[in-house]
């Protein structure tokens, strides 16, 4: 699939956003994270700007961009729709949180109602972002029982390491964040690793023979339908060298996984100031790995279509 | 609505015969030329005599090759929109721009709805599904609508452009939801197959795979010729002298 970069980084930086706010929902409502207006302030403007980013970026890929309002329509039977009325819904909820905790300095009653209803909304919207690309059966590599899972865990991931580094920027550094966001940074990469496992060992039913209906022996592709790309193929043809693909997933793995993992233990041993800077670098390096571990998310996938064109 | 309707009245689609089909790409062009006018026009063209022309076609005509343990042969092979049972196309769409109608099950797009994600053209296995990059929507195979209900038109040519196009009648047209229909009779003689049905589109399209190889075809993998061995006598002694 070609890895539109409108679509990278709407996932990425709206899987960090929901993940943040999910958290600060979740332990400023409680009480956990003492409500503070400037960590507050800028806690929730990070985490609403990486979600309008990102949303507004998806709008990007769009042909009629102007009709995107429809989008909130057929929740009933399509994913894309459900996740516009859930990232649009989880606004009210983050907006009333955020009034409350950041500006009236509340915690408890209301705000913490309104601060897990925004964390519920977040995980709903990252949900059914994950189900987008979980439904689509034409895609083997997303259509498994590791696609949904993987946007949750990163999710969470991205989000609590961005969480530890506002709270160490703070200096009101939280050691249980902290080991939290160090879990999660090594969940996430065992998951990685899991699901290139699994995709790496996939035994796809869908060959030339059943695309063509032409039963037994080989069917080999002699000619194309026509001489230059067509949309067919620069949208769902896109090929990636493998040698660059294994190359991709070590920086992948170093950015996204071991760079933050090691440089959130550090954090545990150091005093303020180093200890921020070690966990901004954390949050700084696992984006941009975020961003690569997409880009291979969608270049690795293969569509049934390129059957068609004699790719295998 | 991009709900699908739980049955519909009749099932129009097209059966596609690989045993006759040529490969001359009549329906490509005829298809072209209707649908550029018709219901879902323009099919936009970029760049059309230029280095890298690229443009919106519904019908695109492969050719495989075929082996098996009985021989090879080339195979001309049609691809456009199967009008499918269950088709994921309208069902991941979030405008409601497709939909499956329930009177004919011919899946179709609202262009005036269309917001362009092409979410559609990635949940089509088969490549259906075409992106319109001036218009901004996607487009698809309208299986003619605006032919086969058109009372303009002779009785005979209420057909897809595709089908009133071929010269080797590999194109046939009709109700697959009929059993007793003409087109539903000829996909039970000829054992029609739907294609990827592994993945539960149930598409509604039937192809005829080839006629099995028969004795009386060629024998492509027929021994190669000997060189010519010396012989004996005057045709020998010929070779000899030639020889030396």
């Amino acid at each position: 699939m070609h890895p539109a970069f409108s679509v990278v980084l709407f996932t990425a930086a709206t899987g960090a956003g929901y993940g943040l706010l999910a958290l600060l929902g979740m332990l400023g409502g409680l009480g956990f994270i003492a409500a503070d207006i400037w960590l507050g302030l800028v806690g929730m403007v990070l985490a609403l700007v990486l979600i309008a980013a990102g949303l507004l970026s998806s709008t990007g890929h769009l042909g009629r961009p102007e009709r995107a309002w429809r989008a909130f329509s057929q929740w009933r039977s399509s994913w894309l729709s459900r996740e516009g009325v859930a990232s649009v819904a989880t606004f009210i909820p983050a907006a009333l949180f955020g009034i409350g905790w950041v500006f009236l300095g509340r915690s408890g009653g209301w705000v913490a109602v309104a601060g897990l209803m925004a964390a519920a909304g977040a995980v709903t919207t990252v949900c059914t972002t994950g189900m987008i690309y979980a439904s689509l059966k034409p895609i083997a590599q997303w259509h498994s029982r590791y696609t949904l899972p993987a946007y949750l865990i990163f999710a969470a991931m991205t989000g609590c390491v961005l969480l530890n580094a506002l709270l160490q920027g703070f200096s009101v550094g939280s050691t249980a964040v902290l080991t939290g966001a160090l879990l999660a940074t090594l969940g996430g990469w065992a998951w990685k690793l899991a699901t290139w496992r699994y995709n790496d060992r996939l035994d796809i039913p869908t060959t030339a023979n059943t695309a063509t209906g032409l039963a037994g022996g080989t069917v080999r592709s002699i000619e194309w339908p026509h001489t230059e790309e067509n949309y067919l193929l620069k949208e769902m043809g896109f090929r990636i060298a493998r040698k660059h693909g294994e190359k991709l997933r070590w920086i992948a793995q170093a950015l996204a996984f071991a760079a933050p993992a090691i440089l959130l233990a550090i954090a545990f041993a150091l005093p303020w100031p180093f200890a921020t800077a070690a966990s901004v670098l954390a949050a700084i390096s696992q984006f941009a790995g975020m961003l690569v571990e997409r880009w291979l998310f969608f270049a690795e996938a293969k569509h049934t279509v390129t059957l068609y064109y004699g790719r295998q | 609505m991009t709900c699908l309707p739980a049955q519909t009245e009749k099932k129009l689609g097209l059966v596609i015969d690989l045993d006759t089909c040529v490969g001359c790409q009549a329906c490509v062009t005829a298809c072209k030329e209707w649908n550029t006018g018709g219901y879902m026009a323009p099919l936009t063209d970029t760049d059309p005599y230029g280095g890298h022309a690229d443009g919106v076609w519904f019908n695109r005509v492969h050719a495989y090759e075929h082996t098996t343990e009985q021989g090879g042969r080339t195979v001309n092979f049609p691809r456009s929109c199967l009008h499918c049972e269950q088709p994921a196309c309208v069902t991941v769409c979030p405008t409601g721009a497709s939909y499956k109608r329930a009177s004919d099950g011919i899946v179709l797009v609202d262009e005036d709805k269309c917001i362009g994600c092409k979410l559609c053209s990635w949940a089509c296995p088969y490549g259906a599904r075409e992106f319109d990059t001036d218009v901004g929507v996607m487009k698809k195979c309208t299986l003619c609508v605006d032919r086969i209900y058109n009372d303009n038109l002779a009785a005979e040519d209420r057909v897809p452009a595709c089908v009133a196009a071929c010269p080797t009648s590999a194109r046939h047209f009709g109700d697959l939801g009929d059993p007793a229909s003409a087109i539903s009779q000829l996909v039970a003689a000829r054992g029609g197959v739907d294609l990827m049905p592994e993945l539960g589109y149930k598409p509604t399209n039937k192809y005829l795979p080839p006629r099995a190889h028969t004795e009386r075809s060629a024998k492509v993998d027929a021994p190669a010729l000997e060189p010519i061995k010396a012989e004996g006598g005057f045709l020998g002694w010929i070779d000899r002298m030639l020889s030396n």
